[in-house]
């Protein structure tokens, strides 16, 4: 064991506090480890901080009031408390049995009692305490860890397991660090060497391995319930990937958790803040949003300050603070005015109540570029290019002025819109009409789905060069129209128009406005689910105007047919409309008029010699918008300029946080958001924790309380964070309940292990990677998951940690496995979420706007499952099935449920079944001759061992059994081998690879392939 | 709070997984039991607490609103005001959804109401098969809840609050009764959408299990594509082939139970075989063909085509077969603008399957012990929103039959604009609290410690509505 006096050594000599061991008998009984939860359970509803449920002005929770009323220190039987806990009559016991709360057991009373008879002394809760300065002797020669684990197991008489076999431990620490396996070599060099250095080296490697963040991001998402979606009504997706990155890459680089928490908490506030730590603030907008129609901004701004509480109170204080938010908290010191004045530091935040998104590039405030250095260079160049273009098109020429005296004297008289007024409209499905007299036609009656208005005209022009769509407003319609949908809103798909059965090809469709996602060029598209809407702009009159491509001859007898179609559905019809067309110069635009402009006009009839310079510059800078000799210019600048929008639009945006004049705050009487009569407060932080913000009368920020957070006075930051980590790598905290160090919470099975972890965290300069070292390294780490009866019968529940627990891998871990078993994982950090196969009609619940998945090709179906697209309301099924949260709210500790959906997934998913498939080729050509290489070859790349006798005759038994089948049955191999992207090389007999795919589906669904032992 | 070898804390109750588990050694079993003692989280059971009326429970949820209006609280004074101002006492300082802002005037109920059957109850005409069934019927029209847009209103009616994370009723009768059925979960949600108003999304989050473990979970059965995600054996699997890889993958795990020291074998290797059962009876379930015509007919469906009818049969199918929860969602009940004629569609779709279930459960000799509930997450301003009527949380009607409810009976008013609800209020957490206290559970006593909080779902209120128990 003295390997870790030499990587001590030098960590002690530089601790900065003076270790003090403190040695407390056993059997004093301690207020805050033996007392406190009792009462509290029972007692602290009615007797608690909560003035507003207190009964009979008797508190327990204070020591002064207590001992006034209801308790005589050092004399039980005159102490009313006892009388009443231990009374079986009814109207006299406590707690009351009308009030649920539990009765104190005989034990327990008199674990009360002898306290009193003690003295009734209170401490104050262990973890509102800071953490004590622990010393280790100076002859310890193991890794502190153990020094604290082995002295509570000796107390015990436990006798620790031992070491976990060289296989287990190496696979368990590649999912604990990397959350993927070993390789079988890996495990095969471990096995040959499983010495102390070899692990050393190991955990090394893993920690600097770029997996790394990804493993530890997993964890921190859920913390900060990140995800792609908004969570609330429609679900619609935003755009905050930049944040995941951020957070793997924090991780990557070891970024000392102070930074951190300023980074996340304040990154804006930050002077001269990064893009990356401007991303990083994006943590304050990881809350769900909505954007339903009808939703009051103030009830919504409420109800994301009270989230970022219970998020932020949890994440950093380990404190259910969200129970404030209506009353004072009945078990914690957390004051009702306390949970308002914290939410007050996010008040500054610029944010609204209620978005309009309808996508991912909606409407969800603050946001930030944040392009990839190839995305980068390419708008520097297209900037160049624009600026050179743009200085052509405003340069005046000789040439240019030659041409512009020809146009003049050639342009045509002035033309006007004129109105068609249709021969003929059928709808279909069938809609009643109604002829109004400005010439427009007014939709009544039913309102069918998707429905085609086809109109026939026939008009007096010989000549046009575009023709017009107006949509107009009409009292009779939803919202006034123009649409039919009930917010007044329409999308229509498609307006061809056909002379004499001839399609006519249009130039352009411009429209007065448009909704973003829906322009007007969609109507030029082929695919029928683009269109044109006008969101937010209903109740009034819209145009497009659609120039034709060639000028159309017209003649009397010509037969002209309008066909419009609506795709979306859900009432997106067309309300009122009217249809016109012109022979005027182009470009034609819409809401723009006819010809051009009558200023224009205006000087052009003057005579040339009457123009002044001003009226002179004004006719050219219009003409050189129109001359055909710029035409090329103007092409390329639109070129330039469409892909520099393209490239805009395509660049990765992440919501961000920005500081802005705060929102009024005050404490919501009840949490009611509509009662304005509570007091207005500042920001400010739970009183009782010992030290408050240093900020004067200066009004104190998200800074100041990111500060305040890792402050080295705060008791319960590095506590709560260490505990976490303790979790990652025993599948329970040292404190269990993570989520919640609180009075209602557990106490710490190792409380000086605990205290020393969080001492040396902050120590080392909250160094993630160095703690997580240190309990790596320890014995207490590599011991055995397998119990004896005898540390079962002694510690239950192994909180003692005798031995190392056991426990299902992560719905993202199960499935990373899988993929680098079949050799189908593609790694790459970082980047857009990714979107593997999900059953069809998944989404179909969604609305606002209806959708539907599209999955990836391609690498992106093989990422780790931690690039899954995150929709809050439906979280793509597989990894739902193995208890991956919503991330709808912040989550400490994942459920590990055990469900025969996660069966259904592990056979029945294409993910799987194709992972098989590649597993099943991989051992047809790399696993050797014999089916029992092979057999072990799978066992290798799914448990890194070899197969026993007993398993490998399981394995070849289904495996004959279905070779048989399938060489019977062909197409049935064929159809099972189509599953999935994933190209099978060509040469190999598929009755064959189909029989090792059902080996290898059973590999893949064995419980040791997804359990980290 | 729950990890895995909490899987044995509730073995006692027979839920989706517990069955699983009667097929574990009595070592693995005990070592289980042991383990989860030390959590003690179990102190307020066991459940039922006293002799339940009801074994189940239906519910027809209507989503985005139906309007009480135009179902079932007849206003007359409404009609008489039509078009005139909303008295200002009403409305002052009151939550608005989409009217914001906007001038509130009284708009007449859109329909004539009837009066059906031996108690006389006031339906609207629109629903005249519900009418039929209008002794059998207990409706309340005194509902209020706290949540005016649909996304937290569907949440609460569903958790009993509006922060997400929380169970869901369905999932809290799982997590105290478990579940009756052999093969099949004990908490079913089916969805439908509705031609009238826009379909309202609803979120996995309203059958979610919170903070409960995820066997509770209600699993949606699909009318399109898998019956159930993932049930179906990929193509070129046959059940013979499946049944080789769940018997190889079993006896593999078995092997290895020895080695490892992990009670989750035992568990995993049930809930293979139920995976596998759920194979075969959960299409079985969902094929209706043997259902005769004049049973088709009665609810108005071809077969299981995905409508609300068709849902209404399933549920029937599913509550013989011991399912414990049941869900439907019909999506279509916004009704911002044009009320009247998406009302007749909505009521198309969904009088007759409604009134269906209640007489198919009635000749089945199951009325008595299921709970039939009908209701939105809220009703409809009696002001104008166009031609249609905004949201509204002050007073709303649902309906509930069998399972211990007295039919034939009206409970609660609004008052004579249907406003405010005024008398014999019904708040979400009442009506949580009555539907538990059917079932045999007292809903106090049914919690779940959670970041140390006991919490229920309903809260620290509800009242269990004494006046409309059989």
């Amino acid at each position: 064991m003295n390997r870790f006096l030499s990587s001590l050594i030098a960590l002690v000599a530089c601790l900065p506090a003076v270790w003090v061991f403190a040695d407390q008998p056993l059997h004093e009984i301690s207020y805050s480890r033996d007392i406190k939860p009792l009462l509290s359970n029972s007692c602290y509803t009615c007797h608690g901080p909560d003035e507003g449920t207190r009964e009979a002005d008797l508190r327990l929770d204070v020591r002064d009031v207590a001992i006034d009323h209801a308790i005589a220190p050092g004399n039980p039987t005159e102490s009313e408390l006892i009388a009443r806990i231990a009374s079986n009559d009814a109207d006299l016991q406590m707690p009351p049995p009308e009030s649920n709360r539990p009765r104190l057991t005989a034990e327990e009373v008199d674990l009360i009692r002898t306290w009193i008879a003690q003295g009734a002394k209170y401490d104050e809760h262990w973890s509102y305490v800071p953490a004590r300065s622990i010393q280790i002797p100076q002859d310890n020669n193991q890794s502190p860890i153990d020094y604290f684990i082995e002295q509570r197991l000796a107390e015990k008489k436990i006798s620790p397991a031992k070491k976990a076999a060289a296989r287990t431990l190496i696979r368990r620490l590649y999912f604990d660090l990397n959350g993927l396996p070993p390789t079988s070599a890996e495990v095969a060099a471990f096995e040959a060497d499983p010495s102390d250095q070899a692990y050393q080296q190991t955990v090394d490697k893993l920690l600097a391995s770029p997996r790394f963040g990804e493993r530890m991001a997993i964890h921190w998402l859920d913390l900060v319930r990140y995800a792609d979606s908004v969570g609330i009504h429609g679900d619609q997706e935003w755009s905050m990937s930049p944040y995941r990155d951020y957070v793997i890459q924090s991780f990557n680089e070891n970024k000392s958790f102070d930074q951190f928490t300023l980074e996340q908490l304040a990154g804006d506030l930050l002077p001269n803040a990064t893009r990356e730590q401007k991303i990083a603030s994006g943590y304050n907008r990881l809350n769900m949003i909505t954007a339903e129609g009808g939703a009051q901004a103030k009830e919504y701004l409420a109800k994301y300050a009270a989230d970022r509480v219970r998020t932020t109170s949890t994440v950093w204080l380990g404190a259910t603070m969200g129970c404030s938010e209506c009353h004072d908290h009945k078990f914690d010191p957390y004051t009702i005015k306390e949970f308002y004045e914290f939410a007050a530091f996010f008040a500054d935040l610029e944010e609204r109540g209620v978005y309009s998104g309808s996508s991912r590039s909606g409407n969800w405030g603050p946001e930030i570029m944040v392009p990839t250095q190839e995305q980068e260079d390419r708008l520097q160049q297209l900037d160049q290019q624009i600026a050179i273009l743009e200085k052509e098109l405003t340069t005046h020429t000789p040439e240019l002025a030659n041409d512009q005296r020809q146009w003049e004297a050639d342009l045509p008289e002035i033309t006007t819109w004129q109105t068609l007024k249709p021969a003929k409209l059928i709808s279909k499905p069938k809609v009643t009409w109604n002829s109004l007299d400005d010439g427009s036609l007014l939709a009544t009656g039913g309102n069918p789905d998707k429905p085609t208005y086809v109109l026939e005209f026939s008009t007096d022009l010989s000549k046009a060069t575009a023709i017009r769509l107006e949509v107009l407003p009409d009292d009779s319609l939803p919202a006034k129209g123009p649409g039919r949908a009930g917010n007044g809103n329409f999308v229509l798909n498609g307006f061809q128009l056909s002379v004499d059965e001839k399609p006519v090809p249009m130039k352009s469709a411009t429209a007065s406005h448009a909704q973003d996602g829906w322009p007007a060029n969609g109507l030029l598209s082929e695919k029928p689910s683009d269109g044109w809407a006008i969101l937010p702009k209903v109740g009034q009159a819209n145009e497009v105007v659609f120039e034709l491509k060639d000028d159309l001859t017209l003649s009397p007898t010509s037969k002209l047919t309008i066909t419009m179609t609506h795709n979306y559905g859900s009432s997106h019809a067309i309300g009122r409309f009217r249809i016109s067309m012109v022979d005027a110069p182009r470009p034609v635009l819409a809401g723009q008029g006819v010809g051009i402009p009558a200023k224009i006009r205006q000087i052009v009839d003057l005579p040339e010699d009457k123009r002044n310079q001003e009226q002179q510059q004004a006719l050219a800078t219009y003409y050189r918008t129109i001359a055909p000799r710029l035409d090329q210019a103007r092409e390329d600048l639109a070129a330039r300029q469409k892909e520099k929008k393209q490239l805009n639009d395509s660049i990765t945006t992440s919501l961000v946080s920005v500081s802005t004049t705060p929102r009024t705050m005050r404490v919501l009487p009840r949490g009611n958001w509509l009662d304005d009569s509570g007091e207005e407060v500042q920001p400010g932080v739970p009183g009782f924790l010992g030290y408050d913000l240093e900020t004067g009368d200066q009004r104190a920020t998200r800074l100041d309380l990111a500060n305040w957070l890792v402050d080295r006075r705060n008791p319960l930051t590095a506590r709560v964070f260490v505990n976490r980590l303790w979790q990652l790598l025993f599948g329970r905290g040292l404190v269990a309940t993570a989520d919640d160090f609180g009075s209602q919470g557990s106490v710490p099975s190792h409380p000086e292990l605990l205290d020393w972890l969080a001492g040396e965290f902050v120590a080392s300069g909250w160094n993630v990677k160095h703690i997580i070292r240190l309990i790596v390294l320890s014995d207490a780490y590599q011991r055995s998951s397998a119990r004896t009866a005898d540390q079962k019968e002694k510690d239950l529940g192994n909180s003692l940690r005798a031995a190392q627990s056991k426990f299902r891998l992560s719905a993202e871990v199960i499935r990373d496995n899988a993929l680098a078993a079949s050799g189908l994982l593609v790694e790459q950090i970082g980047g857009e979420s990714a979107r593997p196969y999900q059953p069809p009609g998944y989404w179909s619940h969604l609305n606002f706007p209806t959708r539907e998945y599209q999955r990836d090709q391609g690498d992106n179906l093989y990422r780790r499952g931690l690039y899954t697209h995150w929709q809050r309301t439906y979280l793509h099924p597989s990894l739902a099935a193995f208890d991956a949260p919503t991330r709808e709210e912040c989550t400490v500790r994942r459920n590990i449920s055990n469900t025969p959906q996660q069966s259904l997934v592990l056979m029945n998913d294409p993910t799987y079944v194709e992972a098989a498939r590649a597993l099943a080729t991989l051992l047809m050509q790399q696993g050797g001759e014999s089916p029992r290489n092979k057999i072990n070859f799978g066992m290798q790349a799914v448990q890194q061992r070899n197969a026993t006798e007993e398993e490998a005759k399981i394995l070849l038994d289904i495996y004959d059994k279905h070779h048989a089948e399938y060489a019977k049955d062909n197409e049935a191999a064929k159809k099972l081998l189509g599953v999935g992207e994933h190209k099978t090389p060509e040469n190999i007999d598929s009755a064959d690879l189909a029989a090792w795919l059902s080996v290898s589906r059973v590999l893949l669904n064995l419980h040791e392939t997804i359990t980290r032992y | 709070m729950f990890n895995h070898s909490e899987a044995a804390i509730r073995q006692t109750r027979r839920t989706f997984l517990g069955q699983g588990m009667a097929g574990l050694g009595t070592a693995a079993l005990a070592s289980l039991i042991n383990t989860s003692s030390a959590l003690g989280d179990d102190k307020s059971g066991p459940f039922p607490n006293f002799a339940p009326k009801a074994k189940r429970v239906i519910v027809l949820c209507q989503a985005g609103g139906p309007s009480h209006l135009e179902t079932f609280d007849e206003k007359p004074e409404l009609k008489r005001l039509n078009d005139q101002p909303m008295p200002e006492s009403f409305t002052k300082g009151q939550p608005i959804a989409q009217l914001q802002g906007r001038a509130l005037k009284c708009y007449a109920p859109r329909f004539d109401f009837k009066h059906y059957g031996e108690s006389g109850q006031s339906i609207v005409s629109l629903f005249p098969k519900m009418g039929e069934v209008a002794d059998d019927i207990c409706i309340i029209n005194s509902m209020v809840t706290e949540q005016i847009n649909h996304d937290p209103a569907h949440t609460f009616m569903n958790t009993g609050t509006s922060i997400s994370g929380r169970p869901s009723m369905g999932s809290w009768v799982q997590y105290g009764l478990g579940s009756e059925a052999d093969d099949l979960p004990g908490f079913v949600v089916l969805t439908s959408i509705g031609k009238g108003g826009q379909a309202q999304p609803i979120a996995a989050r309203q059958w979610h299990s919170g903070f409960l473990p995820s066997r509770y979970q209600g699993v949606e059965f699909r009318s399109a594509g898998d019956p159930v995600l993932y049930v179906q054996n990929p193509v070129g699997i046959t059940a013979g082939r499946q049944r080789d890889v769940v018997d190889a993958v079993n006896q593999m795990n078995a092997l290895r139970q020895p080695a490892l020291d992990d009670p989750e074998i035992a568990t995993r290797i049930a809930q293979y075989e139920l995976a596998f059962k759920m194979q075969t009876s959960v299409p079985s379930l969902m094929d209706v063909s043997g259902e005769p015509q004049h049973i088709l007919d009665m609810y108005g469906t071809q077969g299981a085509d995905g409508t609300f009818a068709a849902n209404c049969l399933l549920a029937r199918r599913l509550a013989e077969r011991g399912v414990r929860f049941v869900q439907l969602y019909h999506r279509g009940w916004d009704h911002h603008g044009g009320i009247e004629r998406s009302m007749q569609i909505c009521a198309s779709e969904v009088d007759q399957a409604s009134a269906a279930l209640i007489t198919d459960l009635k000749h089945r000799g199951m009325l008595d012990d299921t709970l039939v509930v009908w209701g939105g997450e809220f009703g409809r301003t009696p002001m104008a929103q166009g031609s249609g009527r905004d949201h509204h949380i002050k007073g709303f009607s649902i309906w509930m039959a069998g399972g211990g409810i007295k039919g034939g009976i009206k409970h609660g008013k609004t008052d004579e604009l249907g406003y405010n609800a005024v008398e014999d209020i019904v708040h979400v957490h009442d009506f949580h609290a009555t539907m538990l206290h059917l079932l045999g559970i007292n809903h106090e006593k049914l919690t779940v410690r959670h970041q140390g909080r006991d919490f229920r779902l309903t809260d620290v209120h509800g009242h269990v509505v004494k006046d409309i128990l059989a």
